[in-house]
């Protein structure tokens, strides 16, 4: 099978990407940043996923299948930027899909589409909407692609289509949302609040990845690993400090004295948890993780 | 300091949840925060106030279930004992998982303490998810119309919620009544301020003869009838439901007018009364203040 990679040149990206290679899979990638050591058998294309060039991977390669992951968080991106790349860019791979007859495409979404608040249950399913939006604005991007490339399924009921809700991905690479926060030696936290931190081994999410598309799964599903460890332990067992900063104190230490720079939603984050459910996707795809928190937590450590 | 009484930490140990190498649950309950907390509630319920258990073994020892119980005024000191019983007392310690208001989980440090020791906000996801994991659940039908009661209206009981028969129903659960006798004696409120509550973030703030809602040492039963069970999948009509929740109060009144005449008697030897002619003849609160 053809299988085209949007974001290619990401942590998770590669990981999928020699996943897929070694089960015998050709693969496309299409990303703006390079892949200088990709491994022969990846066709590189270096294109911005809305624009012309992109599309004209989809018309000469004719792609069997897409896993598109080319979204990004306020770690990198600036707002207009993330909202042009995460929703106008999620568009166009629906878009060139359904026109070059893609038999199936898998969105990689983001577990904190369900937000976190006081009154939020433990474990959201897939049931569940998108408090994010109120909990955390700055994420509005992301949700908003989420709920677009969920629309596919009936936008585009020939196609397959499944959108994987991950949790927070942690391993070896120390790239991503969460390895972002924990990046310096002190982390901060709000005192009184211990919230619940659910995330998978980078490895695992790309076995994750892999079996949504080896099962062909049509629909929405939660992802996630192991069981989901308090704030508190996370920063023990990865070697960090604990900072705890008094709610009103925190913008105007966030993005100072090596602490993450955060948007101001991100403090509702560091007080509720966002766990969720996956007992849809295993019972789907029978997938089952290899890393548990205490490996994953090790693996992001001792890297 | 001796935070952790070493017979608690046995109890705690005997627990059957699926504890991680770091002591947490799939629910992050921290067996080390459930050692201190219930050491404390320990020392609550066997030296400041001294809390007996009646039919504790009505509580199933695995497998899920509803404990049912009726508040009693000032602070849900009623829900505290109860778990503590259910965790001390019981041949099989149970870990009972309430269902807390939501103002506490917004408040720091009460937040992650109740949230280590498995105390989560009261939404009906909570307590599907819970049941559906076998573990045991602890409910007050009354809600915070019942922790609002006053020193008079101590032993009765207000109207009751009805979602727990759904999900008891739902979930295929049985439940058991269950009387709390004596909060109202050691926590006799005679004001709630609804104003200062409103400025703290709370539905209310009670007020003792000695101004904070602290309990003062006295003795309080708790009575656990036998377990009851509904035929049904929760989707029946409102005057269904109502029946079952008439019955299920009908129960917890008659256990509350066995426990508060055995405190009159002080003659505890009793027998607990089996349920087969329960009436709902417990005053109503409305009356009792009238």
């Amino acid at each position: 099978m053809k299988v085209l990679i949007t974001g290619v040149s990401g942590r998770i990206g590669r990981i999928v990407a020699r996943r897929l290679l070694f089960e015998g899979h050709a693969i496309l990638g299409i990303d703006r940043r390079p892949w200088p050591d990709a491994p022969k058998g990846v066709q590189m294309f270096s294109a911005d996923i809305r624009k012309r060039p992109a599309e004209n991977v989809f018309r000469t390669e004719r792609p069997d299948a897409v896993i598109h992951m080319a979204t990004v968080s306020h770690f990198t991106s600036r707002r207009a930027e993330r909202n042009r790349i995460n929703l106008g860019g999620t568009r166009r791979i629906f878009e060139f899909s359904a026109k070059y007859g893609v038999e199936q495409v898998v969105f990689v979404g983001r577990h904190t589409f369900y937000g976190a608040a006081a009154d939020s249950p433990l474990f959201h399913t897939e049931q569940e909407p998108p408090m994010a939006v109120s909990t955390f604005p700055e994420l509005a991007d992301l949700v908003a692609a989420d709920l677009f490339a969920g629309s596919a399924l009936w936008r585009y009921p020939d196609m397959k289509t499944c959108v994987l809700r991950s949790v927070y991905t942690l391993g070896p690479s120390r790239h991503g949302t969460l390895a972002s926060f924990l990046r310096g030696p002190v982390v901060p936290a709000v005192p009184g609040f211990d919230p619940l931190f659910h995330f998978i081994h980078e490895e695992d999410a790309a076995k994750g990845i892999c079996t949504a598309l080896a099962k062909r799964v049509n629909g929405v599903f939660n992802m996630c690993g192991p069981q989901p460890v308090p704030l508190s332990t996370l920063i023990r067992v990865t070697g960090r400090r604990r900072l705890p900063v008094p709610e009103p104190f925190l913008p105007r230490v966030l993005g100072s004295f090596g602490l993450p720079r955060l948007p101001k939603g991100a403090t509702s984050h560091m007080k509720y948890p966002v766990v969720i459910d996956d007992r849809a996707f295993r019972a789907a795809t029978g997938f089952e993780h290899d890393y548990d928190e205490v490996q994953t937590m090790e693996a992001f450590r001792w890297a | 300091m001796h935070l952790i009484d070493p017979e608690v930490a046995e109890k705690i140990e005997r627990l059957e949840l699926p504890f991680n190498q770091y002591g947490l649950d799939p629910y992050g309950i921290d067996k080390g925060y459930l050692k201190r907390f219930f050491s404390f509630l320990g020392f609550v319920y066997n030296r400041w106030l001294t809390v007996d258990a009646y039919g504790i073994e009505n509580v199933p020892d695995r497998g899920r279930a509803m404990v049912v119980g009726n508040h009693s005024g000032g602070v849900a000191l009623d829900g505290g004992m109860i778990i503590a019983s259910l965790m001390l007392d019981k041949a099989q310690p149970r870990l009972a998982q309430g269902m807390a208001e939501i103002f506490l989980n917004s408040t720091p440090f009460v937040s992650t303490i109740l949230s280590r020791v498995g105390q989560f906000t009261g939404l009906p996801e909570h307590a599907v998810r819970l049941l559906e994991d076998d573990r045991l659940l602890m409910v007050f039908p009354e809600g915070a119309r019942g922790t609002a009661k006053l020193y008079p209206a101590r032993n009765s009981l207000v109207r009751f919620g009805t979602g727990f028969i759904r999900l008891a129903l739902q979930t295929g659960t049985p439940i058991v009544p269950t009387a709390f006798i004596g909060g109202g004696e050691a926590i006799p409120t005679i004001a709630n301020l609804y104003r200062l509550g409103k400025l703290v973030g709370a539905p209310y703030v009670p007020v003792t003869p000695w101004v904070l809602p602290l309990p003062r040492p006295t003795t309080c039963q708790i009575y656990y009838g036998e377990p009851m069970t509904f035929e049904g999948d929760g989707s029946e009509e409102d005057s269904v439901i109502d029946s079952y929740v008439e019955e299920v109060k009908a129960r917890i009144g008659q256990l509350i007018e066995f426990g508060v005449e055995s405190r009159r008697r002080d003659d505890f030897s009793r027998p607990i009364p089996d349920g087969s002619d329960a009436v709902a003849s417990i005053p109503r609160a409305d009356e009792v203040v009238a």
